[in-house]
């Protein structure tokens, strides 16, 4: 499932990041496997609320790192989220549909 | 140290109310006067999360059947494993189920015998439909992430479709479809498990358009039985890499199978530490990396893909563990699994699992069958 830049991402239910003090790393938890992530992404999962869009995520991410393009740290997050949407980790929780 | 486990299987008990005929338990199961008590798995679930363990899996034999295992959930919750109840689901209520959910559990995995109550109890050797399926109405009810496991062979495999329905049904976020895998009392009934090559060919088919229909709704986990693949399965994605077992009576072993390796010994976790185990043990260091290999798995190039398959199965058909994995079609042991294969399928007779009963043919089935070579 492609996201887009208006999407409102969301982590899945059964979900989780923590940090692994074994390894001083995060990692994305859910049934039967763990992801370990590294510091960019455990940040942009952080604003996976499912009320930020990609859009916003990015744009928070670009003035915390004065990064120079928006262009490319949009396009590295809507990139990173599509695959984690694409083993349904992350889910599209559109703006008009029930909470669920 | 790089290498760190990230699963923790945690068989709590040998006992079970199912007598499954695939199950992969060894035939010698461990009495309940020999299992860990409640301090010990405390210890090891510390141990094993501060070595790096972030899954835990309690399985067994069935786990409902310790009575302190939602003290042990509420402990595991504490140190922050993410964790899977493996279970028949059967004495399950849902007060149980209720206060297992509070101490912090969050995945329940049922599993299921087949699509139609007949059939499925007769596989269990027990009854137990109303069971399970009252357990997953609860599991769904109490909001748990919910798995459905179904060990696929002969007698069931021709369901596919209606079983991969009646997961959906069920509400399943996931559904596990495992062909049985031929270790512990699964080798005694092979013969009669084997599921016929029309039965794999078409099971693919039936998979691949289950996935079309239930995406975003249930995912679906197939697991190609590996006598049929050109080459073997990444067993553990390689010995003593990623995974700890600790069986009921304490023994930690690198992959839930290999106590039939009967040329290993295995540390006990009463002992010595995880990490000691982990770090030093024999049992542990045997089959890491790659210097045991022989030919033609020593000079393959695809020995970091596939680590040279299950040592188990390579014991178990060859009775040495250092040789390539015979689903391999490189090697020559290969005629070992195209015999079994191309052999006419027998009337179904099961070996159904039960404590403290060792059938005579265990004996020869658990290490090396003799089985003519071409």
């Amino acid at each position: 499932m492609a996201l887009t830049s208006s999407s409102r991402p969301k982590l899945w239910k059964f979900a989780r990041v923590q940090f692994d003090d074994a390894r001083q790393r995060s990692v994305l938890q859910y049934p039967e496997g763990a992801v370990l992530l590294n510091d960019t992404a455990a940040e942009i999962l952080a604003l996976c609320d499912g009320e930020r869009t990609i859009e916003e995520i990015a744009a928070t991410l670009n003035q915390r790192y004065d990064a120079d393009v928006l262009a490319d740290v949009l396009a590295d997050v809507q990139t990173y989220l599509s695959e984690l949407a694409d083993r349904e980790l992350v889910r599209d929780e559109m703006p008009s549909s029930p909470v669920g | 140290m790089d290498r760190r486990p990230t699963t923790l299987l945690a068989e709590l008990t040998h006992r079970c109310p199912l007598h499954c005929p695939y199950c992969s338990n060894p035939v010698d199961l461990a009495r309940s006067q020999s299992e860990l008590s409640t301090e010990d798995w405390k210890r090891v679930f510390t141990q094993s999360r501060e070595l790096g363990a972030l899954q835990l899996g309690l399985s067994g034999g069935e786990p409902l059947i310790r009575r302190d295992l939602e003290e042990l959930v509420a402990h595991a919750h504490t140190l922050g494993f993410y964790q899977t109840l493996v279970t028949s689901a059967v004495g399950l209520t849902r007060d149980r189920a209720a206060r297992i959910k509070d101490a912090g559990l969050e995945h329940v995995q049922i599993s299921f015998q087949d699509s139609e109550k007949e059939i499925a109890e007769k596989i269990a050797g027990t009854r137990s439909w109303d069971a399970k399926h009252q357990a997953a109405a609860w599991i769904k009810e109490l909001d748990f992430a919910f798995s459905v496991n179904v060990v696929l062979h002969r007698a069931n495999l021709d369901h596919l479709a209606e079983i991969i329905d009646m997961a959906g049904a069920l509400g399943a976020d996931r559904i596990e479809l495992a062909n049985t895998q031929y270790y512990g009392w699964a080798v005694l009934s092979r013969e009669s498990l084997m599921p016929t090559r029309d039965q794999i060919v078409r099971s693919e088919a039936i998979v691949d358009r289950a996935v079309e229909k239930y995406r975003g709704k249930m995912q679906i986990i197939y697991v190609l039985p590996d006598y049929y693949s050109e080459f073997p399965k990444p067993c553990q994605g390689g010995w003593g890499n990623f995974y700890l077992v600790v069986a009921p009576d304490g023994r930690v072993m690198p992959c839930h199978a290999a106590s039939q390796i009967t040329t290993l010994s295995f540390d006990n976790a009463r002992d010595h530490s995880i990490r000691h185990i982990w770090e030093e043990s024999s049992a542990f260091k045997a089959y890491r990396g790659d210097d045991w290999m022989q030919e033609p798995c020593r000079s393959c190039p695809r020995k970091h893909v596939d680590f040279g398959g299950c040592r188990c199965q390579a014991f178990a058909l060859t009775g040495d563990a250092t040789r390539t994995d015979p689903v391999c079609t490189l090697t020559s042991d290969r005629a070992i699994i195209d015999a079994m294969l191309d052999g006419t399928p027998p009337p179904i007779t099961y070996a159904y699992r039960e404590m403290g009963r060792i059938p005579a043919t265990a004996m020869a089935g658990a290490t090396a069958p003799s089985i003519d070579r071409e």
